[in-house]
C-alpha cells in the first residue's frame, strides 16, 4: 500500500522545473501527482511518477540529487468532511504528519501523506476503512528498488 | 633621533631582549639551542637574521600562555583573537607593555592630527579584541576625551555623534560607511557634524574606500595598523602626509622576508612583515611573521617624522581572510562542516560587500548524503551549520543550499574561497 515518491532538491532559479520535466517527457515517463515545496533558496520537487526506479536514475545522471520517499495514497469522495474523517483517524492514533498534497476532481479526492511512521499510517487507515491506493493501482512500473532512502 | 640613535637603540634593545627571551621562555631557549646561537651572538640588529623565526602555530601550539616571559602574576591584561579551529590566539600585558600600547596609539592619534581637545568616538569592539581598548588607553593617554561606545548599535552611535560633537572616529574602515548610512536614514545634515579625522584599521582598505569615506564622512581618513601578537593597533599609522604609516620601530623592529625562502630582501619590493617586539615583556617575539605584504620606505618624510613607513597592506601571504574586522582562516570552515556532516561535501566560501559591510557565505552542495526529502530537515541542518560556524568564527555567515555538481571543480588544490570585495 506504499507510494514511491521522488524528491528532488532545486535550486530557486528559472529553468530548474522545466529541467525536471523535460527529462521525464523525453523518456516517457508519466506525471501522476506533483508538489514543490518551498524555502527562499531552494525547493523540494515531489513526484509520483509512471517509473520511479527509472526516473530517479535518470535525473541522478543529470546531476540532480534525488531521493525516494514512502507515502501514503488516499482516496476519499469528494465530499465535505471526508478529508477531515481521515485525517482525524491519524490524530487520534498519534501519528504526525510530515506534509500533504491532493486535489479532488469528479466524485473523487486523491490525497498524498508523509508521516512519522508510515507503517502505523497504513495500518490505522485501513482500519478506519478507508481506501489507500499502492504504486500498483496508480498504474506505476515500480521494480527497481526494495527499500526507500528515509532520513 | 637620528637613523644611527635609532639604531643603536634597536641594537641595545635587540640584545636585551633576546638575552630575556632566552633565559624566560623555553621555547626560545630550545629554537636557539637546536640552531647553536647564545645571546651573546647578537651584538647589534645586523645580526636579527641569525634568530628563528615565530608563527601563529607556534602560539597556537603554546595556547595559552606557553610564550610568556613574565609569571603570569606579573601580566595585567589579556586579549585574544580567533584562531584556526577553535584556538584563539591569546597575548598578555605587562603594566610596562601597557603603558607602551598607549604610548604608541598616542603617537599614531597625534600623527593622525588628533590632539587632547578631541573627542574621541572609540567604535572599535571593546572587549577580547585589542581594537576597542587599544584606542581607549592611547586616546586617554593622548589627553583626548574618550567615549568608549565600541561597536554596534549605528542609529545611536550617529546621535552620540551629534549631539556629544564627537572630532574623531576610530573603527574599521567598513563600519565608517555603515555609519555613513546610518547618518542619511537619522536624516542626519552631516555637516552639522564635527568630525574632523578617522583612524581606521583592522582590516585591509583600498584608496577607493578612502575617498569614499573622507566623501562621505566629511573627516580626514588615516590608516592604523596592528596586530594583536606584536601588540595590537599602533604598531604604524600614517600621518597626514599620506605616503605611508611610521612604523614605531623604537619598539617594533621591522624586516620584509620573501614568504617562500623566508630570506631577507631588498626592503622596496614587496615581501611578508615580519616584526621584533624590542620592549615587550608581557609576549616577547622574535621575528614573528605577520603574513602581511608590503614594502618599507627610509627616504625622509615632509612630517619630519624619522621613523620607517610601510605602504597600505592589501595583501596576504596565506589564505587568512578578514571579515569586518575578523580573521578568519577556510579551514575553520572546512572542519566545521566535516564536524557535523561527517561528510566532506563541495563547498564554496564567498565574500561580498553589501551595504558596506563584509558578508561571509557558504555554499553548500545539497548531495545524496545530505539531501533529506522535508524542507524542515534540511533548513535546520542549514541552521545548525550556521549557528556553530558563527560560533567557531565569531562572525556571522549565510549558509546556502545549492544543486549538486553547480562548485566549480579544480584539479590539483580546489579553489574555496571567492573573495568579491575589490580590494586591488
Amino acid at each position: 500500500m506504499r507510494v514511491h515518491q521522488l524528491s528532488v532538491f532545486l535550486e530557486n532559479r528559472s529553468g530548474r522545473l522545466t529541467e525536471v520535466t523535460e527529462a521525464l517527457g523525453l523518456a516517457g515517463i508519466n506525471i501522476t501527482a506533483q508538489c514543490v515545496a518551498d524555502s527562499s533558496d531552494y525547493g523540494v520537487l515531489r513526484m509520483v511518477v509512471s517509473d520511479p526506479g527509472r526516473a530517479e536514475t535518470l535525473l541522478k545522471a543529470r546531476g540532480l540529487s534525488v531521493t525516494l520517499t514512502d507515502v501514503v495514497c488516499l482516496e476519499t469522495p469528494n465530499v465535505p468532511g471526508s478529508l477531515h474523517r481521515a485525517l482525524a483517524l491519524l490524530s487520534t492514533a498519534g501519528v504526525s504528519v510530515d506534509y500533504m498534497y491532493a486535489f479532488a476532481a469528479g466524485d473523487k479526492a486523491f490525497v498524498l501523506v508523509r508521516t512519522g511512521d508510515i507503517e502505523r499510517t497504513i495500518s490505522v487507515l485501513i482500519a478506519g476503512k478507508q481506501k489507500l491506493l499502492g504504486d500498483h493501482e496508480l498504474g506505476m512500473n515500480y521494480g527497481v528498488r526494495v527499500a526507500s532512502s528515509e532520513k | 633621533m637620528t637613523r644611527d640613535e635609532l639604531v643603536a637603540c634597536q641594537s641595545r634593545r635587540l640584545c636585551d631582549l633576546v638575552q630575556r627571551v632566552y633565559h624566560s621562555v623555553p621555547f626560545y631557549r630550545d629554537k636557539m639551542q637546536r640552531l647553536g646561537i647564545t645571546p651573546e651572538d647578537i651584538r647589534s640588529i645586523e645580526d636579527l637574521t641569525i634568530l628563528p623565526f615565530t608563527t601563529k602555530t607556534d602560539l597556537r601550539d603554546n595556547y595559552p600562555f606557553g610564550l610568556f616571559g613574565v609569571p603570569l602574576d606579573q601580566i595585567v591584561r589579556l586579549h585574544a583573537s580567533s584562531g584556526t579551529t577553535g584556538r584563539p590566539t591569546v597575548v598578555g600585558y605587562t603594566r610596562r607593555d601597557i603603558g607602551i600600547w598607549s604610548e604608541v596609539i598616542a603617537r599614531s592619534l597625534a600623527s593622525a592630527g588628533a590632539t587632547s581637545k578631541d573627542l574621541i568616538q572609540v567604535a572599535y569592539g571593546y572587549g577580547l579584541f585589542t581594537g576597542g581598548l587599544g584606542l581607549h588607553y592611547g586616546a586617554e593617554k593622548l589627553g583626548a576625551t574618550v567615549i568608549p561606545i565600541s561597536g554596534g548599535n549605528s542609529k545611536r552611535q550617529v546621535h552620540i555623534m551629534r549631539d556629544f560633537g564627537t572630532t574623531v572616529l576610530a573603527c574599521t574602515p567598513s563600519y565608517a560607511l555603515h555609519l555613513a548610512e546610518a547618518i542619511s536614514e537619522e536624516h542626519i545634515d552631516r555637516t552639522a557634524l564635527k568630525l574632523r579625522v578617522g583612524v581606521f584599521g583592522a582590516e585591509p582598505w583600498t584608496d577607493g574606500m578612502r575617498r569614499e569615506i573622507e566623501q562621505r564622512l566629511g573627516l580626514a581618513a588615516i590608516d592604523i595598523y596592528g596586530l594583536s601578537e606584536v601588540m595590537g593597533p599602533g604598531v604604524a599609522c600614517e600621518c597626514c602626509a599620506r605616503c605611508g604609516l611610521h612604523i614605531q620601530e623604537d619598539h617594533f623592529l621591522p624586516e620584509i622576508v620573501n614568504s617562500e625562502t623566508l630570506k631577507s630582501q631588498d626592503i622596496t619590493r614587496r615581501g611578508e612583515l615580519v616584526f621584533t617586539t624590542l620592549t615587550k615583556e608581557g609576549l616577547p617575539l622574535l621575528r614573528y611573521r605577520t603574513r602581511d605584504l608590503t614594502t618599507l620606505d627610509v627616504s625622509s618624510c615632509p612630517c619630519g617624522r624619522s621613523t620607517v613607513r610601510m605602504a597600505k597592506c592589501l595583501a596576504r601571504s596565506d589564505d587568512m581572510l578578514i571579515i569586518r574586522g575578523v580573521n578568519v582562516f577556510p579551514s575553520q570552515i572546512e572542519s566545521v562542516i566535516m564536524n557535523l556532516a561527517g561528510v566532506a561535501p563541495h563547498y564554496l566560501i564567498e565574500v561580498s560587500r553589501e551595504h558596506n559591510l563584509d558578508v561571509l557565505s557558504l555554499l553548500v552542495e545539497v548531495d545524496e548524503r545530505l539531501f533529506a526529502d522535508t524542507v524542515g530537515h534540511l533548513e535546520s541542518w542549514t541552521i545548525s551549520v550556521r549557528k556553530e560556524l558563527e560560533s567557531a568564527l565569531g562572525v556571522s555567515i549565510r549558509v546556502r543550499l545549492v544543486e549538486p555538481k553547480t562548485i566549480e571543480r579544480s584539479e590539483g588544490k580546489a579553489k574555496r574561497v571567492i573573495d568579491r570585495r575589490n580590494m586591488q
